[in-house]
């Protein structure tokens, strides 16, 4: 099998920022002659080889699974290795994620949300302690299905990039923290939705949401974040209700929202 | 080194407020477009005559408290459902100043709440 | 390291931090107007503004009934004539409220029936048709009513 030989040349507008050597960030043009199948990636693995050794940028997997490529193309959050150039125009603007501080070039700066992830406590509060004798959780295939979507999120940030609510407001959690959190909630064999609720029911969660849906948009992994959040505003107005009213309830279970027959 | 603490994690009491945009958000879906067409447009283009609102006859609608009850109910609920997303939209207008649209917002819907509630006793 | 905070992101697009970071952020306050999508939904939040001006003008409508039938017609002639196409505007953004509504309404409601998830087209239509039937009990009891 003969490998394409189309060949389109396709500039590209690339960010470029030392922040050892610039004051701010400025725009360099490379012209790169792209195969058919390329995408961002393969255009810009290119210019790393042959036109231009110092860029930097973030990728591994080179199949949208390990969410490391985020970047913006033309103004659009993408995973550089899951946007094709053939379905793109002759001159390409290629920069970091927006609502990041930025390392240097295409590189930013994790960190925040890496800790807004952290602080929903994205793992399993098990309802009784275990040990290995007693086996592994058991879960039906419906009861998963309450959650699968939502495991499927590689944390690229991608989402980030796009909410408006992200820009807007620096502390709000942001989308996939919340759609972890979610995820969890929704595991039949969860308890944790106690712990997460300070967090997610707090005036810098759930609540910061206006339900623009960007975020789901821009998923490549169609996680749906926005209705996580929705499904999510919609339990905790219960819970603070029943905290109200019923006091004495014992605490929520964490499997029995967003199942309803 | 946490830049985000967990005090910046304040509780919220939004869900009172949300619960009320949520349900106006469902009626104002369902009937205001309704009573639009009806009130406010079939008249004046012909659909329905000027007779259908004379005075008598709209005070015998809403002779029965449970109908008062309940059209107070659909206003009601419009009035803060716009109100909280007034609000919110203000924000993303970037108005910062947060505390005072809701004061202005949630006052206006108070203020329209009890009028209503006067209007309809 | 501390980042310093920044305050308002509002004016510019790039900001240098205390450590000498740039943070991007689309936090320009027109920042609706720089992609298509975000149109539709600031049209949709915006029609919050007519739901209200409208529920107003209901408020006022019913006080006025309430202080007897000479203001409560000229309420009528006001509504008819003055605010005529005002109203044909509020009733457009109310129009797009109530669509925009229950397309996200499946986003919010995974109902599961025997096991599966009911498909978002089914939850969206069977709120459209209780849209259609309400509107028509609405004019129904109006009409038939008295």
């Amino acid at each position: 099998m003969s490998k394409s030989q189309k060949i389109r040349k396709v500039s590209f507008e690339v960010l470029r920022y030392d922040p050892d050597q610039d004051s701010e960030p400025y725009f360099q043009t490379y012209e790169v002659p792209c195969q058919d199948e390329w995408v961002i990636l393969d255009a810009i693995n290119y210019i790393k080889d042959e036109l231009d050794r110092s860029l930097s940028y973030r990728w591994s997997c080179h199949m949208a699974v390990c969410g490391s490529c985020g970047l913006m193309i033309n103004g659009e959050p993408k995973l550089s290795c899951h946007a094709f150039i053939r379905d793109m125009p002759d001159h390409i603007r290629v920069e970091p994620m927006d609502n990041f501080p930025i390392i240097r070039d295409l590189v930013v700066e994790m960190d925040g949300f890496v800790e807004k992830l952290a602080d929903v406590k994205p793992y399993i509060h098990p309802k009784e302690e275990r040990s290995i004798d007693d086996g592994c959780h058991t879960q039906s295939p419906e009861q998963l299905l309450d959650f699968q979507s939502l495991t499927q999120c590689i944390n690229c940030m991608l989402c980030y990039s796009a909410c408006p609510q992200v820009a807007l407001n620096k502390d709000f959690i942001g989308p996939a923290a919340m759609a972890l959190a979610h995820r969890y909630n929704l595991d039949s064999r969860d308890q944790g939705r106690e712990v997460r609720k300070d967090v997610i029911a707090s005036n810098k969660a759930i609540w910061e949401c206006t339900f623009v849906g960007a975020c789901s948009e821009v998923c490549p992994k169609h996680v749906d974040p926005a209705a996580a959040i929705q499904q999510a505003k919609i339990a905790a107005t219960g819970d603070y209700f029943k905290s109200f009213l019923m006091p004495w309830t014992k605490k929520n279970k964490g499997n029995s929202e967003g199942e309803k027959s | 080194m946490s830049h985000i603490n967990k005090n910046n994690y304040k509780a919220s009491h939004k869900p009172i407020i949300w619960s009320l945009f949520a349900a106006g958000g469902t009626v104002t879906a369902l009937l205001l477009s309704a009573l639009i067409l009806l009130i406010a447009l079939a008249v004046p283009m012909g659909f329905i005559s000027a007779d259908m609102f004379h005075y008598d006859r709209i005070q015998q609608l809403l002779s029965n408290p449970l109908v008062r009850l309940v059209v107070f109910g659909i206003i009601f609920l419009s009035l803060w459902h716009a109100a909280h997303r007034m609000r919110c939209t203000m924000h993303d207008f970037g108005i910062r100043a947060d505390g005072l649209v809701a004061v202005v917002f949630y006052g206006l819907a108070l203020i329209m709440s009890i009028v209503l509630a006067i209007a309809l006793i | 390291m501390d980042k310093k905070e920044q305050g308002q992101f509002g004016r510019r697009k790039v900001m240098k931090q205390s450590n000498g970071n740039y943070i991007r952020s689309t936090a320009k306050f027109s920042w609706y107007l720089k992609k298509p999508k975000y149109i539709p939904y600031m049209l949709r939040e915006l029609s919050s503004l007519f739901v209200g001006v409208f529920c107003c003008f209901l408020v006022w409508g019913l006080y006025q009934l309430s202080q007897g039938e000479v203001v409560f017609n000229q309420w009528l002639n006001v509504l008819w004539n003055k605010l005529f196409w005002l109203n044909i505007v509020i009733f457009l953004f109310v129009f797009y409220h109530s669509y925009s509504w229950f397309m996200v309404t499946p986003k919010a409601m995974p109902i599961k029936f025997k096991g599966k998830r009911i498909p978002g087209w089914v939850i969206i239509a069977a709120h459209m048709i209780m849209w259609i039937v309400c509107s028509i009990v609405i004019f129904a009891l109006f009409i038939y009513g008295a």
